[in-house]
This record gives C-alpha cells, sequence and structure tokens, in this order.
C-alpha cells in the first residue's frame, strides 16, 4: 500500500483511530510477539549497579532533556544521558559507531521508522517489550517485539497570527503555492530530519512530486530539524511554515507565541516516532529500565503533557485543549516503502530545493 | 642530566632517536589519513579501482554548483578581508590614533570567536524578518512587516561573516610587517625627494605587500575549507558549498568513496595555492638589514584622530561588538524579539543549560582538556621539530619541516574525512576516543605552530646552545633549559593560539565526535539544528569565557609568559 489517507468520524475515540490508521501498515504477522517485560526489582537494582543510560533520540531537545531528569527523579542513582540530533544524524553516527564497534548507546529513538527496521534487520536491537506495549494498537509496535511507536506527531502548516490573518491563512497545500507566499515560507529538510522525510514520503504520495517541485519555486527558507520551523515562525522570521512538529508548535504557542495551527484539507503527515534497545547496550539493564520507564503510562503522560506529543498508550489522558486525531484527516506511510524512497526522495529534493 | 663531566661523544645523543620517532609521528599524523583519502577517492563500494566518483563530481549540477560558489565565496573573504584588514592595520600600526591598543585587542577577540558562534549571532542580529537589525530599521521608519536591510541568508551574507572573523589574520600580518618598516627607510626616501604617497608606494607597500598576500592566501583558504558559518547560512539561503555538501554525503546511507573524492580538489587547490604564494613571494622577501633599527615612526593624524577611531570601531563592533551584545541578549530574554525589559528577563536559558541539559558539563570539560592537550603537544612538538629544522643538526631535519607544515594543505574537513577512514579501523581504532580529535587539532595547528617558533628561533643565536653542550649537556638539555626560557613569549603565544583554534574548529570536529567525546562547538551545532538561539548564547558565552580566561592566565603564568603577549 503506497497511499493512505483517510478521514475519521469525529466520535470514535483517538486510539481507535490511530489503531485503524496504523494498525494496517504494518502486516499483521502472526509471529508469536514476546512475552512482555514488566519492570522487576532485579532490573532496577541491575540497573542501579550500571548507574547511568544513553539514550540517543531525535525529540526537541527540552523534551529529551526532561524525560531524562524525570527518569533520574523516578529511578535515583541512575544518571540519563540524554543526547539529542536529527533522526538522520543519529542513524549515521550510530553506524560509524558501530563500524569501529564503539557502543555507546543503550536505548534509541528515531523518528523514522525505516531506522529502527533497518537496525532490527542487522540484529543490532535486543528483543524487548515493556508491559505495556501489547495494549498498543498493532501498527504502532513490531510485531516480534523489537521496537514500538513511543510517539507521535504530525507535520503540520502554521501561520505567525501577527503577520497573517486567519482568512488570509492557507487552508491546504494548494493555496501555499499562490505567489503571495513567495520568500515567506520556513521549511524543514528531509536529508536532517526523519519526521520531514516521514511527512515527505507521505505528501508525495498524496500530492505528485510535481507539487513540491512548484514549491521549490517560492523561494524557501530551509532548515534542518523539523523542530525548527516553529521556533522560525514564534520569532516571526517567516509567516508560514510548510512542515514542521505539531508538538513544537503547540508549545511556543503555549509560550505565548503568535502561532497558529493549521491542518491542511488535503491531510496532515502522520508521524510517529519509534524507540528500542540496543542489544549490544553498554547498560543494558538501565537501557531496559529506561525503556519501559518511556512506555510506562507515566512516561507516555509526560511526553503528552510536558512535550504536547500523541501517544499510543491507551491509558493517557488526552489534553482536553487540543484536537484529537480523530477530527484531523490523516496521511500515513509505509514505513517499508518508505526505505525504498528514501534515495529518490533526498534527489528529488536537491534537486528541487538545491540543498 | 648529570653526566656533565662524561666527554661528549662517549654517549649516544639522544637526538637521533627522537629524530626518528618525530619523523614517524609526523608521517603517521599526515599521511595516514591522505593515505586512506586516496584510496577511498578512487575506489568504489566493493574496492575496485574506479574513476567514477570524480566523473560524478564534474557531471553533477549538485555538485559543480556548490564548489562554484565555494570559490566565489572565498574569493570574496579574500577581498572583504584585505580591503577592512589593511587601513586598519595601518591606523593601528603606524598613526596616532586614540585607542588603538582597543581596537587590537578587538580584533584579538575576533580572532578568538569561533565563526559558527559569529553566524548564529547574525542569524540574531540580521535575519531579514526576526533580526534585530532589521527590527529596529522597521521600527525607526515605520515600515511594513516585511521590508529589511540585511539579509544574512544570502551569498553576501555568509561572505559577510566569514569575512568578520577571516580579516584577523591579515590584519595581523600586515600590522607586524608594517611596524618591521624602519623609520630611516622612510625618511631616506623622504629625503631623496620622494613624496609621502611616493615613500608608499615605493619603500612602504613592497614591504608590506608579501604580508598582505600572505593573509590574503590564510583568509581565501580558511573560507574555502570552513565548515561551521556555512553549515548554518548556507541551508537557509538555500544552496551548498563543498564542506556542507561533503558532510551531506555521511548523512544516511553514507557515501565515504564520493566524499573522499570531493575533499580531493579542495587538497589540490590549496597545494597549488600555497605553490603559487611561494613562486610569487620568492626572491621578493625583503630583509630589513639590521632588524629593528628604529621604532616605526606614527603619523600625526590631526583632525582625523578621532573619525580614525570612530572608523576602528565600527568595523571592530561587525565581528565582536555586536554580535557579542546579540548572544547576551538572547541569553536571558524569553524571545529575543521582545524590547530589553525587566519583566522580559529570565534564567530559563542558564537553568536549562546547566541543569537539565545533560551534555553541557561533559561538552564543557571535553574541550577544556582537549584544547589544553592539543595546545601543550602541538607547541612541544613544533618546537622540537622547528629546533632541529633551525640549528639543521642531522641531515633530514629539513624535511621534518616540510613534514610539519604539510598539513596547511589539508582542509579541516577532508582531514576529518580521512582521520575517519583511517582510525575507525585496526591497527589504529581511535573514532570514539579523544585522542583521534587531539590527533586532528594537533595536525591541524601544527604548521601555524612551527611557523610561529621557527620564526622565532631564527632570531635567537645558537652560541648560547653551543655553550651548554660544550658544558656536556645533550641537545634536549640545551633545548630545554637555554632556547625554551629564551623563547618564552613565543611558546606561550603559539600555546595560545593553538587552544584558541581547538576552540573554533567545527570542521574535523563535526566527523570525529560521538556522544561521549562531544564539544561545546558540537553541542552548539547541534543545538542550532533544532533552532534554540537561547541555549546557544549560554552555551557560546560560557566558551568565550573558557577561552579568555584561559588565554590570560597563560600569559600571566610567571614562569610561562612573563611578558608574553597573546597571539
Amino acid at each position: 500500500m503506497e497511499r493512505k489517507t483517510m478521514t475519521m468520524t469525529p466520535h470514535s475515540p483517538a486510539r481507535t483511530i490511530v489503531l485503524a490508521a496504523l494498525g494496517a501498515l504494518v502486516a499483521a504477522a502472526a509471529s508469536a510477539a514476546p512475552a512482555p517485560n514488566p519492570v522487576t526489582p532485579e532490573l532496577i537494582e541491575a540497573a542501579k549497579k550500571e548507574g547511568s543510560v544513553v539514550f540517543y533520540t531525535a525529540m526537541d531537545v527540552e523534551v529529551g532533556a526532561k524525560l531524562g531528569t524525570a527518569f533520574e527523579a523516578k529511578y535515583p542513582g541512575i544518571s540519563a544521558q540524554v543526547e539529542r540530533s536529527g533522526a538522520e544524524r543519529i542513524f549515521q553516527r550510530v553506524a560509524q559507531e558501530y563500524a569501529s564497534n564503539i557502543h555507546a548507546v543503550d536505548a534509541i529513538d528515531s523518528s523514522d521508522v525505516a531506522h529502527l527496521l533497518y537496525w532490527k534487520r542487522q540484529g543490532m536491537l535486543a528483543q524487548y517489550q515493556p508491559e505495556d506495549v501489547p495494549r498498543w494498537p498493532q501498527g504502532a509496535r513490531d510485531a516480534d517485539g523489537y521496537y514500538a511507536a513511543n510517539r507521535a506527531t504530525l507535520s503540520v502548516v502554521g501561520y505567525n497570527t501577527k503577520l497573517v490573518t486567519p482568512a488570509e491563512a492557507p487552508k491546504s497545500y494548494a493555496d501555499l503555492l499562490d505567489p503571495k507566499w513567495k520568500g515567506k515560507i520556513v521549511k524543514a529538510h528531509p536529508g536532517y530530519s526523519g519526521n520531514i522525510m516521514t511527512a515527505t514520503f507521505e505528501l508525495s504520495r498524496a500530492l505528485g512530486w510535481d507539487y513540491f517541485k512548484k514549491l521549490g519555486q517560492q523561494q524557501i527558507m530551509q532548515v534542518q530539524s523539523s523542530t525548527e520551523p516553529p521556533k522560525k515562525l514564534a520569532l516571526g522570521e517567516r509567516p508560514l511554515m510548510f512542515d514542521g512538529n505539531e508538538y513544537n508548535a503547540l508549545l511556543v504557542k503555549a509560550r505565548g507565541a503568535p502561532v497558529a495551527i493549521v491542518y491542511p484539507s488535503e491531510g496532515t503527515p502522520l508521524v510517529s516516532g519509534s524507540a528500542g534497545v540496543m542489544k549490544d547496550a553498554p547498560h543494558p539493564n538501565a537501557g531496559r529500565l529506561f525503556i519501559s520507564f518511556l512506555f510506562s503510562r507515566e512516561g507516555q503522560q509526560l511526553l503528552v503533557d510536558m512535550g504536547q506529543l500523541r501517544s499510543f498508550h491507551p491509558d493517557v489522558k488526552e489534553p482536553a485543549d487540543r484536537i484529537p486525531l480523530s477530527s484531523i484527516k490523516l496521511l500515513t506511510a509505509d514505513p517499508a516503502e518508505q526505505e525504498k524512497a528514501v534515495e529518490e526522495i533526498k534527489r528529488r529534493y536537491a534537486e528541487y530545493f538545491g540543498t | 642530566m648529570t653526566v656533565a663531566a662524561a666527554p661528549r661523544r662517549a654517549r649516544l645523543d639522544a637526538s637521533l632517536p627522537v629524530l626518528g620517532v618525530l619523523a614517524l609521528v609526523l608521517c603517521v599524523l599526515v599521511l595516514l589519513p591522505l593515505g586512506w583519502l586516496l584510496w577511498y577517492g578512487f575506489t568504489d563500494k566493493t574496492g575496485a579501482p574506479t574513476l567514477a566518483n570524480f566523473a560524478r563530481l564534474a557531471t553533477d549540477r549538485s555538485f559543480v554548483g556548490p564548489f562554484l560558489s565555494t570559490i566565489a565565496i572565498a574569493l570574496g573573504v579574500a577581498t572583504l578581508s584585505c580591503v577592512v584588514a589593511t587601513p586598519l592595520a595601518w591606523l593601528v600600526a603606524r598613526t596616532d590614533m586614540p585607542g588603538h591598543r582597543l581596537v587590537r585587542l578587538l580584533v584579538m577577540a575576533s580572532f578568538v570567536t569561533p565563526p559558527f558562534l559569529g553566524a548564529i549571532a547574525w542569524e540574531i542580529l540580521a535575519a531579514p524578518n526576526s533580526g534585530l537589525l532589521n527590527q529596529w530599521y522597521r521600527a525607526l521608519l515605520g515600515l511594513d512587516p516585511y521590508a529589511h536591510v540585511f539579509d544574512i541568508y544570502t551569498v553576501e551574507g555568509l561572505t559577510f561573516v566569514m569575512g568578520c572573523y577571516a580579516f584577523p589574520y591579515v590584519f595581523v600580518l600586515v600590522a607586524n610587517a608594517l611596524e618591521r618598516i624602519p623609520a630611516e627607510l622612510e625618511d631616506a626616501s623622504a629625503i631623496l625627494g620622494g613624496g609621502r604617497w611616493h615613500t608608499f608606494r615605493r619603500v612602504s607597500l613592497p614591504i608590506v605587500l608579501p604580508s598582505l598576500l600572505a593573509g590574503a592566501l590564510i583568509a581565501f583558504l580558511q573560507a574555502m575549507t570552513q565548515f561551521g558559518a556555512p553549515a548554518i547560512l548556507a541551508l537557509p539561503a538555500g544552496f551548498h558549498v563543498i564542506t556542507t555538501k561533503i558532510w551531506s554525503l555521511f548523512q544516511f546511507p553514507p557515501d565515504p568513496h564520493l566524499a573522499a573524492a570531493a575533499s580531493l580538489p579542495l587538497l589540490l587547490l590549496t597545494l597549488l595555492l600555497l605553490r603559487g604564494q611561494h613562486w610569487l613571494l620568492k626572491g621578493r622577501g625583503y630583509t630589513v638589514i639590521g632588524g629593528k633599527s628604529g621604532p616605526p615612526r606614527r603619523i600625526a593624524l590631526g583632525a582625523w584622530r578621532w573619525p580614525a577611531f570612530l572608523f576602528a570601531l565600527a568595523i571592530v563592533a561587525l565581528p565582536v561588538l555586536l554580535p557579542y551584545a546579540a548572544l547576551l541578549k538572547t541569553a536571558v530574554v524569553r524571545t529575543v524579539s521582545e524590547p530589553l525589559t525587566w519583566s522580559a528577563l529570565t534564567w530559563r536559558n542558564f537553568r536549562f543549560v546547566f541543569t537539565e541539559f545533560s551534555a553541557t558539563r561533559l561538552a564543557l570539560a571535553n574541550t577544556f582538556i582537549l584544547g589544553v592537550l592539543s595546545a601543550t603537544m602541538g607547541t612541544a612538538l613544533a618546537l622540537v621539530v622547528a629546533f632541529l629544522a633551525a640549528r639543521r643538526l642531522l641531515p633530514g631535519a629539513r624535511l621534518l619541516g616540510f613534514l610539519a607544515t604539510a598539513p596547511a594543505a589539508i582542509p579541516g574537513i577532508v582531514l576529518g574525512v580521512g582521520l575517519f577512514l583511517a582510525y575507525t579501523r585496526p591497527p589504529f581504532v581511535l573514532y570514539g576516543t579523544l585522542m583521534i580529535l587531539l590527533l586532528a587539532f594537533v595536525t591541524i595547528e601544527l604548521p601555524a605552530a612551527y611557523q610561529q617558533l621557527q620564526a622565532a628561533l631564527a632570531g635567537l643565536h645558537p652560541e648560547l646552545e653551543e655553550a651548554s653542550r660544550i658544558l656536556g649537556a645533550s641537545r634536549l638539555t640545551a633545548l630545554r633549559h637555554i632556547t625554551a626560557p629564551l623563547l618564552r613569549s613565543s611558546v606561550v603565544a603559539t600555546w595560545c593560539f593553538i587552544f584558541i583554534g581547538a576552540i573554533r574548529e567545527l570542521s574535523a570536529t563535526i566527523m570525529l565526535t560521538t556522544a561521549n567525546t562531544k564539544l561545546v562547538s558540537v553541542i552548539i551545532y547541534d543545538l542550532n539544528e533544532s533552532g534554540d538561539l537561547g541555549a546557544i548564547s549560554v552555551l557560546g558565552i560560557s566558551l568565550l569565557v573558557l577561552t579568555f580566561v584561559t588565554v590570560a592566565i597563560a600569559n600571566r603564568l610567571p614562569t610561562l609568559g612573563r611578558g608574553g603577549t597573546a597571539p
């Protein structure tokens, strides 16, 4: 399945939607998933002996850092080293480190599911399923229990409310091609950001490459990470953003920045980030404990409340002031198809945008 | 050594083995990464020899473009540096302009400032819409929201920022040359009837010209091989330079073969330029016989004294005063576009960097340790090589000098690629350790360190060393007890130079760091990727404070640098 758009009925609960949206994506392999692993006192004890955990993540730096601090508070005596960079850079760094036999990372998170697929195939991930993960929708977790989606966000369009009125604001991707927005749009880069790689894949299927060719004529301001466009929008550096994380946009908005979010009429790319434990983790127990914390209701609620991310945990409470996924038309991607398209996306992107 | 009474030839002088080991170390430092680079450039993924990499470089538009823009920008930076630095150097070195010490100090501050930090500060100042300067401009003239005077996200903007941090090289060389012109020479010309302009053209200029050319070349090479400022400014502007393009080849799926091939033209061009400089200056070095015969006379500017000072201040405001002010403001407010009022002030950025962000402490410690180690090892290595080469103690000593200068031809990112290829495999698996960064920094800074110390040694009479040798001291003892102390101020200057270089470095660093060997420069780069300007400002200020304090201490240590000067 290459392209999948769907509209949800406003009344169905968000988790059912997510299940429907993602569930169909991964072949419902009936292979027996491993038994879930509860957090035992022995695990905590062993993790404390190791003393620290190294977490490579593509999450926003502040959200990642706060997750680390919360983990340290819950398990005193284990320090969490959170290393944030773009998903593609994390991928590159891990490849370099493993080629040199350096095993520095315990737990890993990427916004490009293709990376997790690759690591699993290379035998770099450990089979470890935290207690709550079996309750995840099927499409949001690996059937063999190597990784699962620890977070999701949308790649949204946005505008600065000081510079653009709601009436003139774009309602669709097609609106962004209007010549009046030339030189006014900021956009992140699929070569650096896993979120944008996924979103670009979904949009190229939904809108066609011709759309991007035209977008390339709009004098886009190109930044790297999908966390950055909302910040540039908040500064007023550009009045519009083509793509960027919904959670960052909500965060800067909560801080009082004049930012408004648009869920385009063609559909909004849903991007999930997945995480797992490395097989050759230097702190295997601390790594497992960290992943268990990340996927626990507590960890997930933290990401939702403090980080404005979307969660697949069935018990997580959705903030009242947020538009539920159920009322948003979503675009989703098949990770396997996406992995095959990476080269083409990069090539076309360099051609249309010059970077 | 306690064997002072023993006859000199009775025991083996340590020089020979030392020379051998040194030559070996230098060879490994320089030749191993270059060897891998060549090997990768001329092979494909299966290891079969091929020229396909180069064919792709020459035909693929996404490579040809970056090559051309790199050269255009580097030419722009070199020109800009000369145009700005020459009058400034003249004002500081040869006129009675007030505050010339202050101006010199601020030029040094711009040398100390890492270009990537300067680039981020200039984003804060001159981004077309959110830039502070553009905001003031709009507010002042009551213009509509998108009006702007500056756009830093352009080829011109990038050239300007790189020029800001490259012109100190030209400044130092030209100012030193201007100071070396003895007043007598200019007097002689005046007495013989030469007017001021004639004297300048026929006497002063020819003496200064080689330094100006050398400075222009350094500025060109700096601009061509720099990664930091382009990585920050070129992407939003929608173009690549060659260093950012090479860097992008290490993204998934990485293509080290193409990256190695793309590095080789940089190497070749650098070699050609260095040869060209050598050829241009051959037989043109003016030796001012008799050395410093008299201090250069300062020309009285009269009514132009204060305008001159304001001009100089305006120039140093661009690389130092404005960017530092922008970083300070960003560090203490919530959003940088807010006006600076009491209610806008916040400790949030400091709290985040020093309490929540887990990378800070490790990166600061790594940066400091690495800076001190590179500076110490680099200075020691350069000193010994310069000593052996200058005194020509053994045949082959000059070859050592050549090897020590050779890394000048290797751009940082090329060296980064080479070191990565060389030290991620047996027998030397150093990737992931501070050691590989140490190797990179020592290699990158060695040529400049060697040249500084060699120049200093050339001014020292060997008689003193000979005296101690007659008394039975070995060459190394003589070096340690006699020569080194006499070179004190040069040694301190070299040490500081390498330390600052290590702090500023990003192009090789970015290829070679891992989670446990993070440096402040790399976390600033990572934070910039996600647009966290507040945290960047706090880290940048910390980095600058660390550098200034270290350099100040190095210059004040009584045993090391009495009377020494910062580079």
